[in-house]
């Protein structure tokens, strides 16, 4: 890929990292009248370490759960200066930073109705302290605070359903999208900033570290999560559903066979058919299946 | 002009006075009158702010952080809790030098909850690289506002202002204060023009992630900043005075009959107001007692303690904070102080007075002064009740 100005390559993410093309895609859809406040993490790290950043765009990151207030600050400082109709803001974090420890002020920006873009990372755990369990990390997932063992099959509960709380809130805008599709990232970062008000994206980005898969298994990983029904990919307008990705549904078992933090579920079909479970009910919720 | 205001309201009237782009704030008894009077000023028109509501203190403060970090002049104001809970944020503002403002309206730290006024609040927050400066009064309260954003946003200095004003005591009270004229402010106070901000015109990067090999360099920065600033202030005062004739000398401290004073009690607030009183009838029996008034914590002015206090025999520090199980915060500068100096009191005692909003009085002070006649005493609690001390509570 060419060096984009935006966000310059150099950076030190590990290689196959899906976040780091996720956030590529989304400032260059997002373009160079952007503002973006970042939470602590992964891409704050591997983005910004003194004296160096790979950010062609206004870019500021506080702490660890803050980027939605920070970026509010932002939005209300260029309402006063008379520039927010010409400056996107985007506020942006993994998953920890969004479902967990920075939901507070996650749900303060939505209700107050800013104008910003939140977009949520989702690796599906805490990958920057090194695979601890969070809020989106899958049902029964082997990471480092929620590890298999004989008395468990990994975390003991499903994702929280953020697209849900963040739709909850009444915003105009809420979408799923995912590493393996970065076309379709573009796309739903464009129509976000067309949108006034606050909008919520969450993309699934796999991390061969946390997720152990090869490096260069990063694009089918994240297909295939979106295949099996189990990162399923939707669009929300005004509250109403307005286009999912249509699948051929394939077997969670081929996704979660690509892993190693599965490794453990593979000769237990009980806990597979668990997960299959959940696959199956996101097919039906979000009218997922394709026709014949 | 001359009004007769209830201090919050002077606070949301200077404040205004200023011009901020942004505000942000969570309600936490007693600041509220402050933001509410904000939020009603917004609210009729005449003040083109942007008021930002949010769902807790460590996001006001955030928010005003985003609103700096973008160039425009910004305000929050807090109490207590509400301090302790944007504590993370308060710290991060001083490390990317942002000029922010705050009140705060100085209340007691839980538990027990207590919404009445000591000072512990914002002297547990003394090692975040704000300024701290104590108002005794509302004219001071309102000034020293003024005063905050003067120094925040000098390009020497670049670090926030905390303005702590008494819960209660000062903001609920009524006094009679020159309110700043809009034309005066406007020629001391420019407006607000940062070196560098978030604008896509000139892209940066802010709050970079910096290893062993960068990150000590920008601590010992903001320690220089502080240790030049004590000057700035000097400066800062006496521009102050040309604009609205009004002489804080150097901002540092206050010396109320020290000249002869063998006894002197160092403090800082709205207590010295009243300790002011006591050394007037004492002084008036003939007794040679003054007041050194703190009037500038951080940066701590040693030299102008030590200068203020090298004839003294006695002092007696009183703090309106504990730190558990160590001497009191005020009481610890003042013995470092004089360290090592040939000249100083031969008796450094240290008092506590006023937690949870227990009364000072004019009998607290002189038993004050009358304790330090005899051995050195170290965080000695004044006026606490013996019948709650009583064994049914103990063995």
């Amino acid at each position: 890929m060419e060096n984009s100005p935006l966000f310059k390559s150099g950076h030190t993410a590990c290689a196959g990292c899906g976040q780091a093309i996720a956030a590529r895609m989304v400032i260059e859809a997002a373009g160079a009248n952007t503002i973006i406040a970042n939470n602590t993490g992964c891409l704050e790290v591997f983005t910004t370490k003194y004296p160096e950043t790979a950010w062609g765009v206004p870019w500021i990151h506080s702490l660890f759960e803050n980027s939605a207030a920070v970026a509010s600050g932002i939005e209300a400082a260029l309402k006063y200066l008379g520039k927010k109709e010409n400056i996107n803001v985007i506020a942006q974090g993994g998953d920890g930073s969004t479902a967990d420890i920075g939901l507070q002020a996650l749900s303060g920006m939505l209700e107050r109705g800013h104008d910003i873009l939140y977009v949520c990372y989702d690796n599906e755990a805490y990958m920057n302290t090194g695979v601890q369990r969070s809020g989106l990390t899958p049902f029964d997932t082997n990471t480092t605070t929620s590890p298999s063992g004989s008395q468990s099959s990994g975390n003991i509960r499903p994702k929280k359903p953020m697209p849900e709380i963040a739709l909850a809130h009444g915003i105009p805008y809420v979408a799923t999208a995912s590493a393996g599709l970065p076309q379709d990232i573009q796309r739903k970062v464009k129509k976000a900033i067309s949108i006034k008000g606050p909008k919520y994206i969450q993309i699934h980005v796999p991390c061969p570290l946390g997720w152990r898969h090869e490096t260069d298994q990063m694009l089918p990983v994240a297909k295939l999560a979106v295949d099996c029904g189990l990162y399923p990919l939707f669009e929300y307008e005004n509250g109403v559903l307005t286009g999912q990705k249509k699948i051929v549904p394939k077997p969670v078992e081929e996704y979660l066979k690509a892993q190693g933090r599965f490794k453990h579920l593979l000769n237990n079909p009980e806990e597979i058919k668990k997960v299959q479970d959940i696959a199956d009910n996101n097919i039906m919720k979000y009218n997922l299946k394709a026709q014949a | 002009m001359k009004e007769f205001l209830e201090g919050s309201h002077a606070i949301a009237e200077v404040i205004k006075s200023c011009k901020p782009g942004v505000i942000s704030a969570y309600p936490i008894t007693p600041q509220t009158h402050i933001v509410e009077d904000l939020a009603q000023m917004v609210s009729d028109g005449q003040l083109k702010s942007q008021f930002v509501n949010v769902e807790s203190e460590h996001s006001a403060a955030s928010v005003v952080l985003g609103g700096s970090a973008t160039g425009v002049r910004v305000y929050t104001a807090t109490s207590s809790q509400g301090l302790f809970y944007m504590q993370e944020v308060v710290f991060n503002i001083a490390g990317m030098r942002l000029p922010v403002v705050m009140t705060c309206a100085n209340r007691a730290i839980s538990a027990p909850i207590n919404i009445w006024n000591d000072q512990q609040d914002s002297i547990s927050l003394r090692d975040a690289g704000w300024f701290q400066v104590y108002a005794e009064n509302n004219q001071e309260a309102v000034d020293f506002h003024l005063i905050g954003y003067r120094l925040a946003e000098d390009k020497r200095v670049m670090l926030p202002v905390m303005v702590c004003m008494d819960g209660f005591i000062l903001t609920h009270g009524m006094e009679a204060v020159d309110m700043p004229e809009q034309e005066k402010v406007d020629k001391f106070l420019p407006r607000y023009n940062p070196l560098y901000k978030l604008d896509p015109a000139q892209p940066v990067s802010m709050g970079l992630l910096a290893d062993p090999d960068y990150y000590m360099e920008t601590r010992f920065a903001i320690q220089e900043t502080m240790k030049e600033s004590l000057g700035y202030l000097s400066d800062i005062s006496r521009e102050f005075n040309s604009v609205f004739g009004r002489d804080y000398k150097d901002l540092l401290v206050e010396e109320y009959q020290l000249k002869d004073a063998e006894k002197v009690i160092v403090a800082m607030g709205s207590v010295c107001g009243t300790i002011k009183e006591a050394v007037d009838e004492q002084r008036a029996k003939g007794k040679k007692v003054g007041l050194l008034r703190i009037i500038t914590y951080r940066p701590f002015p040693y030299a102008r303690v030590c200068e203020a206090l090298k004839n003294a025999a006695k002092v007696a520090v009183l703090d309106k904070a504990v730190s558990l199980g160590a001497y009191a915060p005020i009481a610890v500068e003042v013995k470092a102080a004089f360290y090592g100096k040939k000249q100083g009191p031969k008796m450094i005692s240290s008092f506590v007075a006023g937690l949870g909003g227990r009364d000072i009085t004019l009998e607290t002070v002189h038993e004050i002064f009358r304790r330090l006649s005899t051995k050195e005493v170290n965080s000695d609690f004044v006026d606490l009740k013996p019948e709650l001390l009583k064994e049914e509570y103990g063995e």
